[in-house]
C-alpha cells in the first residue's frame, strides 16, 4: 500500500469483488418469496377456423384473460415475461405447445391486470388435428431478475376445446 | 565507489514531492480503514436496501461508502505519517563505514 495508484487499485478491487457477493446473496434472497399468483382464460369466440391450402388447420380465437401475479415481485425483480400457450396431444407429437399471446409486465402495479384480445401469433397445427381436439391452456411466467436467477413457472388450464367442424 | 544501489537511495525517491508516500505504520493502518469500511457500507446498503425493497437504494448507498473510503484511504493524509522512519543522511553515513566481512584465502594474504 505504498502509493497513491497502489491504494487506489486495491480500493477497486476489494470493491468490486465484495460488490458481486451482494449481488449473490440478493439473488439468494429471492428463495425467501413465496408467491401466489392467480389466473384466468376465457375463450369468449372462435372467430374462424379453417383448413389451410398446405394441408394445416389454422384457427384464430379471441380470449379473455386476467390474472393476478403481484405476489411474484420482489425487490430484486426487474420484469415479468408472461406468455399464453395452448397445448394439446396429435397422433404425430405427444405435445403441441403453441404460443398464442404474450407481455412484459414492467412492475408490481401492473401484474394485476384483464385484456380482452384475439391471439397475437397465429395458431397453425402440423397437420388437420383440430377437429373437436381438447386442449389446456397454459399462462407461463419468467420472473426476469435485477441480478441473479430467473425463476420461470406456469399454471395450467384444462377444459377447451374445438368445434367439431371447420368455421 | 559505489557497491550498487542501496535501500537508502531507493527511498531517498520518494522524498520527492510528487509521490504520495505513507510510513509503514500508516500503510498499515490504510488498508484495515479501507476493509473494515467497505465490509461495512456493503452490509448497511444491503440492509438498508433489503428493508426498504429498493435495488437502487442499496447501490447507492454502497456507492457512497466507496467514494467516502475512498476519500479517507487513498490519499496520504498527514493522520497516516505519525511514525515516519528517518534515513541516514547519505554524507552521514560515509563517515561510519560499514564493516567488512574478512575472507581468509589461501592464495594471497588478507588485502584491503
Amino acid at each position: 500500500m505504498h502509493s497513491f495508484g497502489y491504494r487506489l487499485n486495491g480500493l477497486l478491487t476489494f470493491s468490486v469483488t465484495i460488490l458481486a457477493i451482494m449481488c449473490a446473496i440478493t439473488s439468494l434472497s429471492d428463495n425467501l418469496n413465496t408467491p401466489s399468483p392467480s389466473a384466468e382464460i376465457q375463450v369468449m369466440n372462435i372467430n374462424w377456423f379453417q383448413k389451410q391450402p398446405q394441408g394445416n388447420d389454422e384457427v384464430s380465437l379471441t380470449m379473455n384473460i386476467s390474472a393476478d401475479l403481484q405476489t411474484l415481485f420482489t425487490w430484486n425483480t426487474k420484469q415479468l415475461f408472461i406468455f399464453v400457450a395452448a397445448e394439446y396431444k396429435t397422433p404425430k407429437n405427444s405435445l403441441n405447445q403453441v404460443s398464442l399471446w404474450d407481455a412484459i409486465i414492467p412492475s408490481k402495479e401492473h401484474a394485476k391486470f384483464w385484456i380482452h384480445t384475439s391471439n397475437k401469433y397465429r395458431f397453425v397445427d402440423q397437420g388437420n388435428n383440430l377437429r373437436g381436439k381438447e386442449f389446456n391452456l397454459t399462462l407461463h411466467w419468467h420472473v426476469m431478475p435485477k441480478t441473479g436467477k430467473m425463476f420461470a413457472d406456469k399454471i395450467v388450464l384444462t377444459g377447451y376445446s374445438f368445434p367439431e367442424e371447420y368455421r | 565507489m559505489k557497491e550498487g544501489r542501496s535501500l537508502s537511495d531507493i527511498f531517498s525517491l520518494f522524498a520527492s514531492p510528487l509521490h504520495f508516500h505513507m510510513d509503514w505504520q500508516g500503510q498499515k493502518l490504510a488498508e484495515q480503514i479501507m476493509q473494515i469500511m467497505l465490509l461495512v457500507s456493503a452490509v448497511i446498503a444491503f440492509v438498508a436496501g433489503y428493508v426498504l425493497g429498493s435495488f437502487q437504494v442499496m447501490m447507492i448507498v454502497y456507492a457512497g461508502g466507496v467514494t467516502l473510503t475512498a476519500l479517507i484511504t487513498v490519499p496520504n493524509w498527514p493522520f497516516f505519517n505519525h511514525h515516519p522512519l528517518n534515513w541516514l543522511d547519505p554524507s552521514e553515513a560515509e563517515k561510519h563505514p560499514k564493516p567488512q566481512v574478512t575472507v581468509s584465502s589461501k592464495k594471497k594474504g588478507s588485502k584491503k
